[in-house]
C-alpha cells in the first residue's frame, strides 16, 4: 500500500496524543495548573494535529463532517466519533485538573477509555481490510494499543512503565512480522483464484491492461519501498525499543537524556509506520502478476 | 446508508464469456465514452498526450497467459469492472454514506456529492475496481450504466450497459443474475460460472465463464490444407541438388 506521509504522521502522532491522554485520564502524572496545562496542550497538539493531517489526502476535505454519520457499520466512522468523543471528555476533565485543582475521577477515567478505544478505532480501520491480510488479523489492534500505551507513558513521563513497555513493543513488533510475514500466503489468494483460472494451468500476467502506472498500482501495488525493508526494520526497531531503552534505563538519568531517548522512539516509530503501509500487500496486486 | 441490504429484488449484473472474449478493449472505450459524459463526474485524465499517461477508467481488459501441465499454453482476455458484490466490502468502510447498494436491483453506486475522496472503499475492494477521479477527488465505479438500462429516451435495444451493447465478439451479457429463469442465469448454469476470489467472501453478482477446452482432434479440413509441395520442384529443386552436390 502507498505510504502517504499524512497518513503515517495521523497514526504515529494521534496514537501518541491519545496514550498521552489515556495516562493524564488516569492522574499520571499527578500535577495540576500550569505543568498540566503543558501536559495537556501536548496531548491535544498531538491527538488534533494527527487527526487534522488525516484530512489532508481527502480528495474533497471540506466534505469531512459527513465521516462521523456511518458509525453503524463504518470504522473511520467509528474513530471520527471516538475521537471527538474523547477529545470532549478529556477536555471537560482538563479544566478541572488545570483550573480548578480538582480530579474528576470518574470522568478522567471514561476519558482514558475513550482515548485509548479512539486508538483501537484507528487500528480497526486497517483490520478490517481483509483484502490487505497482513492488517487483517488480531494483531494490528494489539500492535496500536501498544504503540499508544507506550509512547504516551514515555510522554508522561512514567518512565518505569515506558522502560518496560518499550521491550514490550519492541518484542511483539516483532511478533508482528513474523506472523504478517505469513498472511498473504495463508489467506489462499493467488492469481489463481483472482481470475477463476487455476484449473486449467498456471497462470501468469501476459498484457497490463494499460500502459502506464494507474491510480491501482500506485495506491495498491507498492512494490518499491520494500527493497530495504529488512534493513528499516532494524534500524526502526532498534530506534523504537532498544535505544530509548538503555537510555532510560542505564544511569545517569538527566532529562536531556529522555527527550533523545522520546525523539529516537517517535523516530522509530514513523519508520515503523512507513513499512507498515509499505510491506503492506494487496490482493489487487494479483491481477497484475505482482504482490 | 453504508449498511448492507438484507436482500435486493433484482440481482441486475454481468456474465462475461472469457471463452469468446477477443481482447480488443472497445468495452474498456465505449465504458469511458457514455461514463465521462453522464453520471456523475467525468472520467479524467491525466498526462493523456505525455510520456507517463494515466487516467480513471471503470472497466480494463487485462490478458493472460495460461499454461497447462501438458499441451499448448492459451492466451486468456479478462475484462474486469465492479463485480456488484452481494457482500460488497466497499460499501460498508465508506464513512459518509456515499457508497450504496441499491435494493431494488442490486447494483452499488457511489452518491458523488457525499464521496470526501479518503479512497478507504478502493482499498476494501479485492479486485481494484474502484478508482479515484484524480480531478475531481471522489471515487468512480461500474454503475452498471443505470442512465441506460431504466432509459426510456434510448431505444429499447440500447437499454444495456455501454460495454455489453458494443462488445462485437458478444462476449458480455447483461440480465438478472437473481432470477434463475432469466437467460444470464442459464448460461451461467450451463457453463459453469464462476465467481472471482470466492474464498474472500464477497459473493459477486458478475460472473465468468471459463474458456471452453481446446479440440485435441485436427479439425476436418485440416488434410486440405497439407502441403502441397513437400520437394522443391523447378529452378529451387535444381538449386537444392546442386547445393547438395557442392556441399
Amino acid at each position: 500500500m502507498h505510504p502517504a506521509p499524512s497518513i503515517i504522521f495521523f497514526t504515529v502522532f494521534s496514537g501518541l496524543g491519545f496514550g498521552l491522554l489515556t495516562f493524564l485520564g488516569f492522574g499520571k502524572p499527578d500535577y495540576s495548573g500550569f505543568t498540566a496545562f503543558i501536559f495537556f496542550l501536548i496531548a491535544y497538539v498531538f491527538a488534533v494535529g494527527g487527526l487534522v493531517s488525516s484530512t489532508f489526502h481527502l480528495g474533497n476535505p471540506q466534505r469531512a463532517l459527513k465521516a462521523f454519520s456511518q458509525w453503524r457499520s463504518s470504522w473511520l466512522s467509528r474513530e471520527g466519533c471516538l475521537a471527538v468523543a474523547a477529545l470532549t471528555v478529556m477536555g471537560i476533565y482538563a479544566i478541572g485538573v488545570v483550573f480548578l485543582d480538582t480530579r474528576w475521577t470518574l470522568l478522567g477515567l471514561v476519558g482514558a477509555a475513550l482515548s485509548l478505544a479512539t486508538v483501537f478505532g484507528t487500528s480497526m480501520i486497517y483490520t478490517q481490510i481483509t483484502t490487505v491480510p497482513r492488517w487483517s488479523h488480531w494483531t494490528t489492534p494489539v500492535l496500536f494499543i501498544l504503540y499508544a500505551l507506550t509512547g504516551g507513558a514515555f510522554l508522561a513521563g512514567q518512565t518505569s512503565i515506558a522502560a518496560p513497555m518499550l521491550l514490550l513493543l519492541g518484542v511483539f513488533q516483532c511478533v508482528y512480522w513474523i506472523i504478517g510475514d505469513k498472511l498473504f500466503s495463508a489467506s489462499g489468494s493467488t492469481i489463481e483464484t483472482a481470475t477463476g483460472l487455476g484449473s486449467m494451468g498456471k497462470i501468469r500476467m501476459f498484457e497490463a491492461p494499460h500502459s502506464s502506472k494507474n491510480y491501482l498500482m500506485k495506491e495498491m501495488v507498492h512494490v518499491v519501498g520494500r527493497k530495504h525493508a529488512r534493513t528499516l526494520r532494524i534500524i526502526g526497531v532498534l530506534c523504537l525499543s532498544l535505544l530509548p531503552y538503555l537510555l532510560l534505563v542505564l544511569p545517569p538519568f538527566y532529562h536531556l537524556i529522555s527527550l533523545l531517548a522520546l525523539l529516537l522512539h517517535i523516530g522509530g516509530a514513523l519508520i515503523l509506520r512507513w513499512l507498515f503501509f509499505a510491506e503492506a500487500e494487496h490482493t489487487v496486486g494479483l491481477y497484475y502478476g505482482q504482490r | 446508508m453504508t449498511q448492507l441490504p438484507t436482500h435486493t429484488e433484482k440481482k441486475l449484473g454481468l456474465v462475461i464469456d472469457l471463452d469468446t472474449c477477443v481482447g480488443c478493449h472497445a468495452c474498456v472505450i465505449s465504458c469511458k465514452g457514455w461514463n465521462t459524459e453522464n453520471y456523475g463526474a467525468p472520467l479524467s485524465d491525466q498526462n493523456p498526450y505525455g510520456a507517463d499517461p494515466s487516467g480513471t477508467f471503470l472497466n480494463r481488459v487485462h490478458s493472460y497467459e495460461v499454461t497447462p501441465d501438458e499441451g499448448a499454453a492459451m492466451t486468456v482476455h479478462f475484462p474486469k469492472s465492479c463485480l456488484h458484490c452481494e457482500d460488497a466490502p466497499c460499501v460498508t468502510v465508506c464513512p459518509t454514506g456515499a457508497s450504496y447498494k441499491r435494493v431494488e436491483d442490486g447494483i452499488v453506486l457511489v452518491n458523488e456529492s457525499d464521496c470526501i475522496g479518503c479512497g478507504l472503499c478502493a482499498w476494501a475492494c479485492p479486485y481494484g475496481a474502484r478508482e479515484m477521479d484524480q480531478a475531481e477527488g471522489v471515487m468512480k465505479k461500474c454503475t452498471l450504466c443505470v442512465d441506460r438500462i431504466y432509459n426510456e429516451n434510448l431505444p429499447e435495444i440500447d437499454r444495456e450497459p455501454a460495454c455489453v451493447r458494443t462488445c462485437p465478439s458478444g462476449a458480455r451479457h447483461f440480465g438478472d443474475l437473481g432470477d434463475e429463469t432469466s437467460d444470464v442465469s442459464k448460461l451461467v448454469a450451463e457453463r459453469g460460472g464462476m465467481d472471482l476470489m470466492p474464498e474472500l467472501g464477497t459473493k459477486p453478482v458478475n460472473k465468468y465463464l471459463p474458456p471452453r477446452p481446446k479440440d485435441d482432434q485436427i479439425d476436418i479440413l485440416a488434410p486440405f490444407l497439407e502441403t502441397v509441395a513437400e520437394e522443391p520442384q523447378g529452378f529451387l529443386g535444381w538449386l537444392d541438388k546442386t547445393l547438395e552436390r557442392i556441399g
